[in-house]
């Protein structure tokens, strides 16, 4: 099972990297948005996968889930969730000033050669 | 801290005072307040003749930085002190003179004064410091004050260009020295000279001799200017003449022979030191007399003589360094060749500096320095012409002035090469000689060219700026004393030697002066007839042979390819490593984000690999897996289908659903991953997502589908690849790879009985790890205002307002 989802955020993690290399930033922030994808199932895998019941204390299991790579994440998905607001708003006003989503067109001022 | 010391900083201490001096005493030229300094040193430094002509020394130590071994140690001895005198009395000399030199109302006084403080200061400090690390120090104070004063004129541009040269190539040299000090501390454990020289026995052996021998060297033949480094020091030239007759002839271009001489009884075991020394010292003479012949400027004459007889210094010392070779013989000859070294380095200080005065006399005087306008001004410049006299021949080595009696010694030490038995010296040793005779030739010539062509001739009154006329008295005090030194040292030689030139000799070569052999130091006028004597009658008659016909031979230098010359390497040196770099930034900071995360994640990947590889880190262990269920399965299809359709997708919108199914599937992973929370808060953060998604896209173009080059994507796609491939190898192999068990039992345990909280994560997230909480509370908080400050604030208005205005 682990070394199955290790290939499935492996496979994220190359989606989101072919993404992030492209010429649209709404591409580039799609690809991040996977990127925490992966991060976030790989933090969960790592942390060993069916061992127990839902860590909770009212369920009276034997063994529960590793409830520590759970907090990491939920701390994580908010995070990300914060970055990914900011730098949609950033594209957009972006968009607005510069006119243009184009990474390759969006290289500095004049000035800097 | 003892009263040494305070004199040595002294006029650190003094040229804070400058400006103040300058500014509020405007009635009196600042010069003459400088003047005290320098000549009090002055005589205090001469008060320790008497000390060390009974071959004692004085040394003070003040703390530094003890705890690096880094002390201000002051040291007294022949060698320092004849330095010493020679920074002190010709920094008085030069002082008086430049008040004359400088105008009070047209000149910024106060900078020229502090610098030449800092400088006769910082060259005090080199002459006088027994710490290596506080030599260093100083010296790199000559560099700066040296910079400083070439470009006191910064409004030319040859003054710069001139200044930053000579920082650039000194600078070079210091620093190389700074790793030689530091290679000589590993060797030796000590910084201090003496405690080096007294414990010689360390270096024997050491593979590190060489490279610390050659880095010293380096540094100093830069500051010496030997061949090649010279060339910063014509066009050092730019600097006020009184900077030049100080800096650039009499004392900073003698710290590098200071140091080989203060550093000889390290290295002269070594038979690099005397063959560099020699060979540098030797070429660079004969390269600096055969250039002065060519040049039309008198200080571009004399700034190619002055490198010329640094190397002939500088030679002196390398074979200087064999007679320690020869400790055992009863008559040690080789010896003669640090008397003539001494010799030479003191008279070289009297006649040049004379000179250069002269030169800024005439350039002061007839507004030009340039030989071919000059002529015939001996009626004019009666006293001027006498010390340009007594000067010139004196470096040409025409008795009876000093410059041939250290000629003469020099010749002798130099055919005293062809005794030598060791380096295989008897075969190429007959070079030295040779080579150093023609360069005399030269030398002779451009004394000649540098005196006649501007004193005698016809008076070319048409060609002057100013309607030339004899110089001020003050002006000629300090050229005169100089001059009447050069003849002084020359009929009597001998006051000189049992007060400065023995002690000097004493520091240079300690072993022979400890085995209790004194030195015989007799500088005679007459040796009889001694090869030296065939050679200087030689020198003599060939050299005005060739100064009669200069015009016929000249043509020579035209003949030298322009493309061969030093100057035109460094110039094309510092252009091409100016392209160079320039190049290299330009190939790989294009400014494009993407090229930049292609260096990232290329690196990422081959980095982690080939330390996933090289250490055998990888393993493949499923003793510890949990079995794969159907519903796995299909959650793994769905979320890996998601995302390779986020990537294919032609339009915004799918692109944005697929990214949506691909959060909701990791929701509901985590449901069958036993993970409520999580899939609650994965479920809720996935559709605020994708409603901003789809709210801000809204005002977005379409995808942008120019990307039509395969290579491009072909690059994208492997370098994705590879990351990947090494986030999966990275889970599997950490995953087989426990070390330990995790300390979540703990939290399973605790979690109501010390938490009263029955959902684990919950009790983690608050209470356990709550400082993780607080902060990423802030995250969304500077998220937030971010968002508005993004959205609200709007600052182009000002600079759309100026571009309009444009």
């Amino acid at each position: 099972m682990e070394i199955l989802m290790s290939i499935v955020s492996g496979i994220l993690f190359m989606c989101a990297t072919y993404l992030i290399l492209s010429r649209s930033l709404l591409r580039v922030i799609i690809g991040t948005v996977l990127l925490s994808h992966g991060a976030h199932l790989m933090i969960l895998t790592m942390g060993g996968l069916k061992q127990g019941t839902v860590p909770l204390l009212g369920e009276n299991a034997s063994s529960y889930t590793d409830p520590l790579p759970q907090a990491l994440i939920l701390t994580a998905i908010v995070i990300s969730f914060g970055v990914t607001a900011l730098f949609l708003v950033l594209a957009y006003r972006s968009y607005q000033e510069l006119k243009t989503d184009d990474m390759n067109d969006l290289k500095g001022c004049e000035d800097d050669e | 801290m003892s009263l040494l010391h305070l004199l040595v900083l002294s006029p650190f201490l003094f040229a804070i005072l400058v400006p103040f001096l300058y500014r509020y005493v405007r009635k009196v030229h600042t010069g003459w307040f400088v003047l005290i300094l320098p000549l009090a040193l002055f005589i205090y430094f001469l008060q320790f003749i008497k000390l060390t002509s009974s071959g004692e020394e004085v040394v003070r130590t003040f703390e530094w930085i003890p705890s690096l071994d880094i002390n201000f140690t002051l040291h007294v001895d022949g060698l320092g002190l004849l330095f010493a005198l020679l920074i002190t009395g010709i920094g008085s000399l030069v002082t008086l003179y430049s008040i004359y030199y400088l105008s009070k109302d047209k000149e910024a006084l106060h900078n020229f004064y502090v610098y030449l403080l800092l400088f006769m200061g910082a060259m005090l400090g080199v002459v006088l410091s027994d710490n290596l690390i506080v030599l260093y120090t100083f010296w790199e104070i000559t560099s700066l004050s040296s910079f400083l004063l070439i470009g006191y004129w910064y409004k030319r541009e040859k003054s710069r260009y001139g200044a930053q040269k000579s920082m650039l190539i000194t600078v070079f040299g210091g620093l190389a020295l700074l790793g030689g000090i530091i290679l000589l501390y590993m060797m030796t454990g000590t910084f201090s000279i003496r405690e080096i020289i007294a414990n010689l026995d360390l270096l024997k052996g050491e593979a590190l001799l060489l490279p610390a021998l050659i880095l010293v060297l380096l540094g100093a033949f830069t500051k010496s200017a030997q061949f090649p480094f010279h060339i910063w020091l014509p066009d050092a030239m730019e600097a006020p003449t009184p900077v030049s007759a100080y800096l650039h002839s009499a004392t900073m271009v003698k710290a590098g022979i200071y140091l080989v001489a203060r550093l000889s009884p390290v290295f002269s075991d070594h038979a690099a030191w005397f063959i560099l020394i020699s060979i540098f010292g030797i070429s660079t003479l004969f390269w600096g007399s055969f250039s002065a012949v060519k040049q039309t400027d008198l200080k571009g004459i004399l700034a190619f003589s002055t490198v010329s007889q640094l190397g002939m210094i500088m030679s002196l010392l390398g074979v200087g360094s064999a007679s320690l070779h020869y400790d055992y013989l009863e008559n040690n000859i080789f010896i003669v060749a640090v008397t003539a070294a001494i010799f030479h380095l003191i008279n070289h200080a009297t006649f040049k500096g004379s000179l250069f005065m002269v030169a800024g006399i005439v350039d002061h005087e007839t507004g030009t320095r340039d030989i071919r306008k000059l002529g015939g001004l001996m009626g004019i410049m009666p006293v001027t012409f006498t010390i340009a006299l007594i000067g010139s021949f004196s470096m040409a080595g025409i008795p009876p002035f000093n410059g041939f009696l250290s000629k003469e010694m020099f010749l002798t030490g130099m055919v005293n090469v062809l005794k030598m038995d060791i380096y295989h010296l008897e075969t190429w040793g007959i070079l030295l000689p040779v080579i150093a005779w023609v360069a005399s030739v030269f030398t002779f010539v451009y004394s000649m060219i540098l005196f006649f062509r501007t004193f005698t001739g016809k008076l070319q009154l048409e060609k002057l700026e100013k309607k030339p006329h004899e110089a001020p008295v003050g002006m000629l005090i300090s050229p005169v004393i100089l001059a009447s030194l050069a003849v002084i040292f020359g009929f009597f030689p001998n006051i000189l030697s049992s007060t400065l030139i023995i002690p000097a000799m004493k520091s240079i070569l300690p072993t022979i002066a400890q085995s209790g052999r004194e030195f015989d130091v007799e500088i005679k006028h007459w040796h009889g007839f001694t090869p030296e004597l065939f050679m200087t009658i030689g020198i003599i008659v060939i050299g005005t042979i060739l100064f009669l016909t200069v015009r016929k031979w000249s043509f020579i230098y035209e003949r030298f390819p322009q493309k061969l010359a030093l100057n035109h390497f460094y110039d094309q040196g510092l252009v091409g490593t100016e392209r160079g770099s320039a190049w290299i930034m330009k190939s790989f900071m294009s400014g494009h984000i993407r090229d930049y995360l292609v260096y990232i994640f290329v690196f990422l990947s081959i980095i982690s690999l080939s330390s996933l590889f090289v250490t055998n880190a990888f393993h493949l262990d499923v003793t510890n897996v949990a079995p794969i269920g159907v519903y796995e399965i299909i959650l793994s299809l769905l979320a890996v289908g998601g995302a390779i359709i986020t990537v294919l997708a032609r339009t915004r919108m799918v692109a944005i659903i697929a990214a949506g199914v691909v959060g909701y599937t990791i929701s509901l992973f985590f449901v069958i991953f036993r993970a409520p929370d999580l899939a609650l808060t994965q479920l809720v953060v996935e559709t605020i997502s994708v409603a901003l998604f789809l709210l801000c896209f809204f005002h977005l173009p379409e995808i942008t589908k120019k990307q039509k080059r395969l290579r491009f994507r072909l690059l994208n796609l492997l370098v994705s690849i590879g990351v990947g491939f090494v986030v999966t190898m990275f889970g599997i192999a950490s995953h087989s790879e426990k070390l330990f068990p995790s300390i979540s039992k703990y939290f399973v345990e605790e979690s109501y009985e010390k938490a009263g909280g029955k959902n684990i994560v919950n009790v983690i997230l608050v209470d356990f790890r709550g400082f993780d909480t607080l902060f990423e509370i802030t995250v969304l908080g500077i998220a937030a205002f971010g968002i508005f400050a993004i959205v609200k604030l709007r600052l182009t208005k000002r600079s759309e307002r100026e571009h309009e205005g444009k």
